[in-house]
Order: C-alpha cells, then sequence, then structure tokens
C-alpha cells in the first residue's frame, strides 16, 4: 500500500477553508497530549487558551489591541512573501517606526507641534520604509539575501532603540529608567471604544488591509508581484522588472510595520520603551503564512492569533501553563498549517499494490 | 510458428487518476527481435515502459519473463532478470568521466572498466573515450555511455526511449547500426518511437498504441508508412500545405554580429550571430538542444540584455538593451520552449496567464485587472486554437503539454504580432496538435508576419521554413534555402562537419 499524492485540477475552495480548521484541531489534539505529561489538566489549559478571551469584553478588547499590529505588518509581508521576496526583518522596521514617530514627542514634550498625529504616524511609514529599504538596495546591488539583512537589521534597530533610551532620548524626570518622556495628549492615538484600549490603529489596519486586497487580487501590480513569486521564469519572460519587484515588496513592508510601530508609542504605550520591541515582527510572519498570505485570510488568521496571545497569557496565570507551552502551541499551529495546507493543491489517493 | 517469447506482457492495465494511461496491452518480444512500439506523445508508449522497467507497477495483468511470472519493485529487479533501459533523457553527471558515471552503477576497478567501455565501443561501434569529462561529449556520444552502461550489465533485452529525438541525421545511422549488431548478437531491443519511415527501417516487429490501447501489431517492413500512421493516429498523416508565395518584405529582425559569453560553465558561449528575418518570411534554426539554443532564444526575447543595443534590432530599432516587455511593445512575441514556469504560470488559470503578455489588450483599466476582457479573450482563443481544456478557469499546470502549447501559441499570435520567435513549437505534442501548430505559423507568414522558428525537428523545419540555419556550438551557419539543402547537407553543419 502506498500513499501518493496527486495535483488537483484547480486549487480546492473546501481544502482552503478547511485546512486551518483542521490544523487547529491537530494542534489541540496534540497540545492535549503535551499537556496531560506536564501534568496540567488539559481542558482547563485548553479553556484558558480558547474559551477565556471571550468570555469578558475587557478581554475581547485586549483581543483587538494585539490584532491591531499584527494585522497590518502581517498583509505588508504578505505582498513580498507572495513576490518571493522575504522580509523577516518587521521588528526592526517596527522598532524604527516607532523611533522616528517618537522624535516629534520627544523634541516637543508640550505637544506644541501641529498635526502632531499624522506627523508621527507619517515619520513612522517613512522611517520603516526606509529601513527596509537598506535590504532592497543590498539585494538588488549586490544580490544580498534579504532574508539575513533584514533580520541582521533587526538586531542593529534594537541596539539604536537602546541607545536612545539610554541616552540622549532618556526622560530626564525617569529616574534613569530606560523610557521616553510620556507623550502628550495631542501624541496619542484616539480610543475606539471607552475604558478598553483597542485605539484608530485597527482602523488602519483593516484599510492597509483593504489596499493589499485591491492590489495584490484586483491590480495588474499585484498579479506582477504574484507572478514574479510563482514563477520567476515567467515573470522575466513577460518583462516584468524584478528590481521593482523586490523594491515594492520591501518598501510596502516597512511602511507598514514602520506605521505599526508608531501606533504602538503613540497608542498602549505612550512613550517610547524597550518593550516596544515585543516580537510583533515575527509574529506578523506566522499570521500572514497562517492567512495563506491572502487579504481576506490575514485578518482572520491576526485575530485567531491574537485570541491565542491573550488566551496564553491567561494560560499561564490561570492553568499554570509555562510560557514555553504556549510558544510550543502557536509554533505547532504553523506546521500543522503548513502541512495541511498542501492539501489544497493535492489530495491523496491510497494506491493498492497488485499481487503479484 | 516462432520460438518462445522472451518477454509477454498479458491484459497490463496502468491508470493515473482519471487517465487510463495503458488499457488491456499484450506484447511479446523475441530474443534476436528489433521490437518497435509505435505511438503517438501520450499513446502510452512510456507508461509501459515504466512498468517493464519496475518503474511503476500494472494496476491488472502480468508480465512474464523467460516463461516465468514475474514482478518487479524496482528497476533494479528488472535489471537483475537482463533488462535495460535507456532514457530519452539522459541521466549522465556532467561533472564527472565517462568511467567514473558508469562505475556509479557497474561494479569494478575502473581501469577494468575503461576497459570494457572500449572493448564494447569496438564490437558494437559505440566509439567513446573512457576518460573524457561528460560535459564535452556531444549528444550522440553521451548516449553511446548510456548504451554501454547498460550492455555491461550484459541484457537480454534492452529498451530505448525515442533515442533519434536527440540526434542529428548522421547520427542515427550510427546508432541504427549499433542495434543492429546487438539484434545479431541476440538482443531484443524495444524501440519506442512515433517516427514512422525510422521504425521501417529498423525494426522487424511493432505494436501500435493510441489512446492506451494496442490497435495494431505489424511487420512494419511490409508496412507503408500511411497505413501505420493510420494505425498510430487513426486517420491519415495530416500535412501542411506551405504555399509560399509571399515576397519578403522588409527586415523585421535583424541580429549585427551578436556575441555574448556563456552564463554557467555549462551554457554555450554565441559567437558573432548574424540574420535577417523579413516580414513574410518563416526561417528556421536548426541543431541540437544545448548548442547555444536557449541562449540565443533568450537574448532575442529581452529576458537575456545583449551587450549592445545594436546586438538585436526589432523593427528597424535598437532592442538589444531593452526588455522583453519593452520588445513586446515594438510587435515582437515569443513561444518559449518551456510551457510551465515561463511560458505560463502553472498556479494561475488560464484567463491570469493571458494577462501575462495580453495585458496590453485592452485588459487593464488604470491598473486594475478588467476580469470580463481577460476571461474573453481567454475564451476566444480556446476556441480559435482548439485548446482542451474545461474553460477559462483551468489551471495551466494541469492541462496536458499540447494543450498548454496550443494555448501560449494562440495568446502570442492574438496579439498580432509583427515578428514572433517560436522556440521548439511542437516538443511534446501529438501530431494533430503539431500540424494545427504548423499551419497556423504558415497562415502567419500568409499575412505578412516574420517568424522565427528554433527546432530539433529538421522535417518541421523543412515543411514550413523558406530558409534555415544551423546553430552548432554557438555560431550560427550560413542561410540555406529549404528548396536547394538537404537534410545530410544540413546534418553536416549539425555535426560542425560542414566549416
Amino acid at each position: 500500500m502506498k500513499l501518493r499524492m496527486i495535483r488537483r485540477d484547480a486549487a480546492s475552495r473546501m481544502a482552503m477553508f478547511g485546512a486551518p480548521v483542521l490544523a487547529l484541531l491537530l494542534t489541540c489534539l496534540t497540545s492535549l497530549i503535551l499537556f496531560a505529561a506536564l501534568g496540567i489538566p488539559a481542558g482547563k489549559a485548553l479553556h484558558a487558551l480558547l474559551l477565556k478571551p471571550f468570555l469578558s469584553w475587557y478581554s475581547f478588547a485586549e483581543i483587538l489591541l494585539k490584532m491591531a499590529p499584527l494585522l497590518l505588518i502581517a498583509q505588508g509581508l504578505a505582498i513580498g512573501f507572495r513576490a518571493n521576496v522575504f522580509n523577516i526583518g518587521a521588528e526592526g522596521q517596527f522598532i524604527i517606526g516607532a523611533i522616528c514617530a517618537s522624535a516629534f514627542p520627544v523634541y516637543y514634550p508640550e505637544g506644541n507641534f501641529p498635526a502632531m498625529l499624522p506627523a508621527m504616524i507619517l515619520a513612522g511609514g517613512l522611517g520603516g520604509m526606509a529601513y527596509a529599504s537598506i535590504a532592497a538596495g543590498l539585494r538588488t546591488r549586490f544580490g544580498a539575501s534579504e532574508i539575513l539583512v533584514t533580520l541582521m537589521l533587526s538586531l542593529i534597530a534594537v541596539q539604536i532603540l537602546n541607545y536612545l533610551l539610554l541616552g540622549p532620548w532618556k526622560d530626564p524626570r525617569g529616574f534613569n529608567f530606560p523610557q521616553s518622556v510620556r507623550f502628550p495628549e495631542n501624541a496619542q492615538l484616539p480610543l475606539l471604544f471607552e475604558n478598553v484600549r483597542p485605539n484608530v490603529s485597527l482602523l488602519f489596519a483593516l484599510i492597509g488591509s483593504l489596499f493589499a486586497y485591491l492590489m495584490m487580487e484586483r491590480h495588474f501590480r499585484g498579479y506582477q508581484l504574484r507572478t514574479a513569486g510563482l514563477a520567476p521564469k515567467a515573470a522575466l519572460y513577460a518583462g516584468f522588472s524584478a528590481p521593482r519587484m523586490i523594491w515594492l515588496s520591501l518598501a510596502l513592508g516597512g511602511i507598514a510595520a514602520g506605521i505599526a510601530g508608531a501606533s504602538e508609542v503613540a497608542g498602549p504605550l505612550g512613550q517610547l520603551q524597550r518593550s516596544v520591541s515585543s516580537g510583533y515582527g515575527y509574529a506578523a510572519i506566522i499570521v500572514a503564512y497562517v492567512g495563506g498570505l491572502r487579504p481576506l485570510g490575514i485578518i482572520a488568521s491576526s485575530f485567531l492569533i491574537s485570541v491565542l496571545y491573550i488566551g496564553g497569557d491567561s494560560a499561564t496565570v490561570s492553568a499554570g501553563l509555562p510560557v514555553a507551552a504556549v510558544e510550543v502551541f502557536q509554533g505547532m499551529l504553523l506546521a500543522f498549517y503548513l502541512l495541511t495546507f498542501t492539501l489544497i493543491r493535492f489530495r491523496l489517493q491510497i494506491e493498492r499494490g497488485v499481487p503479484a | 510458428m516462432k520460438k518462445p517469447a522472451l518477454l509477454t506482457l498479458s491484459g497490463v492495465s496502468k491508470r493515473y487518476g482519471k487517465v487510463q494511461a495503458n488499457n488491456a496491452i499484450d506484447l511479446e518480444v523475441h530474443s534476436g527481435s528489433i521490437h518497435a512500439v509505435l505511438g503517438e506523445n501520450g499513446a502510452g508508449k512510456s507508461t509501459l515502459m515504466k512498468l517493464i522497467y519496475g518503474v511503476e507497477r500494472p494496476d491488472e495483468g502480468t508480465i512474464v519473463w523467460n516463461g516465468t511470472p514475474v514482478s518487479f519493485n524496482r528497476p533494479s529487479d528488472a535489471q537483475a532478470l537482463g533488462i535495460g533501459m535507456v532514457f530519452q533523457h539522459f541521466s549522465l553527471f556532467e561533472t564527472l568521466n565517462v568511467v567514473q558515471n558508469v562505475s556509479l552503477m557497474i561494479p569494478g576497478r575502473q581501469q577494468d572498466l575503461a576497459r570494457k567501455i572500449t572493448d564494447l565501443g569496438e564490437k558494437f561501434g559505440l566509439t567513446v573515450d573512457p576518460h573524457a569529462m561528460v560535459h564535452t561529449l556531444s549528444v550522440g556520444e553521451r548516449q553511446r555511455v548510456e548504451i554501454i552502461r547498460c550492455l555491461l550489465l550484459d541484457p537480454k533485452l534492452l529498451i530505448l526511449d525515442e533515442p533519434t529525438s536527440v540526434l542529428p541525421p548522421q547520427s542515427v545511422q550510427l546508432l541504427f547500426e549499433t542495434l543492429r549488431k546487438l539484434q545479431a548478437a541476440g538482443t531484443a531491443i524495444l524501440f519506442i518511437s512515433h517516427k514512422l519511415e525510422e521504425i521501417r527501417a529498423l525494426c522487424d516487429e511493432a505494436t501500435v498504441l493510441r489512446g492506451g490501447a494496442v490497435t495494431g501489431r505489424v511487420d512494419p517492413r511490409a508496412q507503408d508508412a500511411r497505413a501505420l500512421a493510420q494505425m498510430m493516429i487513426g486517420h491519415e498523416m495530416p500535412k501542411v500545405d506551405a504555399a509560399r508565395a509571399v515576397t519578403p518584405g522588409s527586415v523585421r529582425l535583424a541580429l549585427k554580429g551578436l556575441s555574448h559569453p556563456r552564463a554557467s560553465r555549462f551554457g554555450t558561449t554565441l559567437t558573432d550571430i548574424n540574420l535577417d528575418l523579413r516580414a513574410g518570411q518563416i526561417i528556421g534554426i536548426a541543431g541540437i538542444s544545448g548548442n547555444g539554443q536557449q541562449e540565443l532564444a533568450a537574448l532575442i526575447s529581452g529576458e537575456t540584455r545583449a551587450q549592445r543595443k545594436d546586438m538585436v534590432q526589432i523593427m528597424g530599432q535598437n532592442a538589444g538593451l531593452l526588455d522583453a516587455q519593452k520588445r513586446r511593445q515594438l510587435g515582437f512575441s515569443f513561444v518559449p520552449e518551456e510551457r510551465l514556469g515561463r511560458g505560463a504560470v502553472p498556479e494561475m488559470s488560464l484567463a491570469d496567464n493571458s494577462l501575462l503578455t495580453g495585458h496590453r489588450q485592452g485588459m487593464l483599466k488604470g491598473g486594475f485587472i478588467k476580469r470580463q476582457v481577460e476571461r474573453d479573450y481567454t475564451r476566444r482563443c480556446i476556441e480559435d486554437f482548439d485548446v482542451r481544456t474545461p474553460g477559462p478557469d483551468a489551471e495551466a499546470g494541469a492541462m496536458s503539454g499540447g494543450n498548454l502549447q496550443k494555448f501560449i501559441l494562440g495568446r502570442e499570435i492574438m496579439l498580432n504580432p509583427d515578428v514572433m520567435l517560436v522556440s521548439q513549437p511542437t516538443w511534446g505534442v501529438d501530431i494533430g496538435a503539431a500540424t494545427a501548430i504548423r499551419r497556423r505559423l504558415v497562415e502567419m507568414r500568409a499575412q505578412g508576419a516574420a517568424i522565427l522558428v528554433i527546432s530539433e525537428e529538421l522535417e518541421e523545419l523543412f515543411e514550413i521554413c523558406d530558409s534555415l540555419h544551423v546553430l552548432h556550438e554557438g555560431r550560427l551557419s550560413k542561410a540555406l534555402s529549404v528548396a536547394d539543402t538537404s537534410a545530410e547537407e544540413v546534418g553536416a553543419y549539425m555535426i560542425g562537419a560542414s566549416e
């Protein structure tokens, strides 16, 4: 008996929706075993991980707060991923975006700067774009792998952040903590609802999603990017400029991450701190892939991953789950998703051997 | 009436998904016989050979070897019984020499092997230097290495899959002499081909396949080509009516001293190529693949930029430094030899593949894709070029090679090009589709288009071209008028004997 993978005539719609569900089920099953091995009541752990986030308005709002940067960054990254441009340094672009945005409130701590918020968001986006463009330049000019360059630039970004917070931008009245001044009122994004933390950055993310959808699914530019990713030789054959695809992919990814970074300091943090680098840029890679790199899928996956974040927090507190177990859960989800993803294009056929 | 068969297949069937590749096939092969398996692309020849050689297992039916039923799980089982196979695509390591390649499969010291290779070479006319690096060998020599490698295992049955498709005419004759010597030595040979004349010249038995089933079992020497074609394709061999009445017009494509260094060790350097292609002309470029065909095509299409802008001129303009899209805007279109991944994106629908080069045919508005125009264009292409597919939403990767080629050719022709480059137009395409494709090209010439065809199939070039050049080791021969030249003369240029 042999298991064969047979290519489907067209991508299966059912598998497209079924794959994430199957992946989630497999992840839950495997973690049941894992949690049992850790001696943690599995029911309690899963309840905390998956259900609890929905049981209060406050925790649901926290999901939306997490979702905003993840969604925005993932949409930007997915554009590049579909063109085979692997920007895995969104974390760095996020930090640089946060730094650029913070410059305004740091130098105008009284808020005496006109159009403070638009300037911050714009600076964040441009900063992220400029930072990502370094990788584009090195790739197109010298053929340097953007995977390595963007990753290493992230480490540099962290050091720039450290330098600023321990040196020139340190709050003089901050008891020597590595953080900037508290931002003035007009440097903070308006909240969406009373008493809970989600702010208008969620709208930025949704607008970004709409933009990504129109570009990737409806516009010729997105078609060119997709072609470059699926069949680079076909893109060359058609005469689509490969360097332009690389610049565009990295620039858009950088803008999205930069705006997300700006929104983070102008949102829940309210100042520039070292903790601004909390791994959104890396988590967004998972979000992008779990969403099938499709704009609509990414909206769903960013929500799902946010649930897991909030659920993970609650599970460590209420079910005594170690932090590592939460990370394993998230990693498994990605791995299972990539496994089940092949079912979209292939179907399994069991082949029986013929008795001789 | 004859001695017992060496190999007998009864009722052998094999199915891949929805496709019945082999349906209840009976086949008998005798020692000392050259047995042809004749059929079009897609008739099931390759599948049948894979079953015999143990690459695949049949769903139904039995294989009997020397009177004993056998079941092969892997090719080494078949080899152990004395079955050898030379594939259409060679499996040699280019960076190793001949003996090293052979010793990967055959046990023994390299010195002994080298001596055996020389001996076998002398005995069967398979001369090859055992210490030559494989990448320096010609295609014919590489094929000899493959055959020698099989012979060292002392096979009783040798399977050759389309062995002549890669050879120039002179080498084909050498191969035939070798095969006759093997036959005289008592070896049975299964000779897979779709070329009728070759089979009539060489084989003493033939089994004809069509649509996965046997449609005839004959002595090919006693049949004329028409009867064999009838069995193979179900009707007479179609002919392209090449009305050559067009007076050539202005120069549409000119190559002026085009030279280009090879991109890798295994590429070919192009040297001083000159060519003028005029309106209303089809010019062919003959030659064995690997002599610079790919490099030349990419330089003309713009996938590779030339070193100077005047080396490639399209519609009188210097185009050597332009990208593929800019060259298309000058009125150029191109059908590449790789269909999947270059001429078409496998994961995209046919409609989206129309967009690849057809986007300037009103498919865009403000950069946004007009799906309706894209689909109409695709539907027209499917109808006009007889593409067998469920519709514009079918993915390119799921189509057969011939259908996809018809689609790509149709898409490029529908762009109304002034000058077109077609590379290997009928590789792996069945006879019906190949004839349709050639007819289209001839029609385009009648409408005044200028067409350059790069092809390995000499008959094809003779059928449709006005004149042809031969590409050998990156150099282009002078123009040979099709009316005044012969296959032998072209063949001499193909192996570089006529410089």
